[in-house]
């Protein structure tokens, strides 16, 4: 149990450690989601009214559409774990590609909303419900920006030959995150847009 | 290293399938006026799609039991704070 996982003589051993430290780390993620969440619950239960208010305020098809953008980002992470597991390093990298190029047209639509929503002078001092809307969808915004980040590492180590069927350790534990990412916002979207 | 049985590629597709049928169920259902349902409803749509998600995505499906409770674990602990914190709010 010592050393990095890299550094494990057998491989199987240092591929599912590596893939406990991810849960670990995604364990950790849940209970700093989850404090903002008990926060939402709390508020939704004393203010039932003005969540009921603002809520509307918040555009559906909007969220629709990035919830649709995000689920085939996770498509594309699942083709391209699979991809190199059949050991084709340019596949890899053309639905990492495309997963980045997804994830950036969430933010873009994020952007929208945000600026729409600043337009008509709502921030996040306005209310309770609108404080938590953007902890909430910003600090999955910065969790998206972090998967960008990975995933750009990984398709990196894909162009330098590091990564084959035998070795896909990288590509498997970001799109883990990934679809953690992707898990969260299952949960923002009718909580935040649709609950009424 | 695999995970499960079958073609990841066309299991990968009918989730994928899945989780946009899903969603569109519940923008629909969204529209309609069920009352406190309409809570219940969207938050088990959201629940069947993030188990789909966890099993098939993140291959908790075919994991052995300690992955299984490093994912169920800090679920059980998010519901004790919630409960405990709405508690200790709705009492006071």
């Amino acid at each position: 149990m010592s050393g990095h996982t890299g550094e494990h003589a057998d491989p199987a051993v240092a591929f599912e450690s590596a893939k406990l430290g991810v849960w670990t780390f995604l364990a950790t993620e849940v209970l700093l989601f989850g404090a903002l969440f008990t926060a939402y619950t709390v508020f939704r239960m004393q203010y039932p009214e003005m969540f009921r208010v603002e809520h509307a305020k918040l555009d559906r098809v909007l969220g629709a559409v990035n919830t649709v953008v995000l689920i085939t980002s996770s498509l594309m992470v699942v083709l391209g774990v699979d991809a190199i597991k059949r050991g084709k390093a340019r596949l890899l990298e053309a639905c990492f590609g495309a997963t980045i190029l997804l994830a950036a047209a969430f933010l873009c639509v994020k952007y929208v909303e945000y600026a729409a929503k600043f337009h008509h002078g709502i921030y996040p001092r306005t209310n309770i419900f609108f404080s938590i809307y953007f902890m909430l969808t910003g600090l999955h915004g910065v969790h998206v920006l972090l998967g960008m980040g990975l995933l750009s590492y990984v398709i990196v180590l894909s162009r330098r030959g590091r990564l084959s069927a035998d070795y896909f350790t990288p590509a498997e534990m970001s799109g883990l995150y990934w679809h953690f990412v992707d898990l969260v916002w299952i949960y923002l979207f009718p909580l935040l847009y649709l609950i009424g | 290293m695999a995970h499960g049985t079958g073609n990841p590629r066309r299991t990968g597709i009918a989730v994928f399938v899945a989780l946009l049928l899903l969603t569109v169920v519940t923008v629909l259902v969204s529209y309609v006026d069920l009352g406190l349902w309409n809570a219940v409803v969207a938050l088990l749509i959201a629940s069947v799609k993030a188990s789909l998600v966890a099993l098939f995505f993140m291959h908790l499906k075919g994991e052995n039991r300690l992955v299984w409770g490093f994912a169920l674990v800090p679920i059980a602990f998010l519901a004790l704070i919630v409960f405990g914190t709405l508690v200790d709010t709705m009492l006071r």
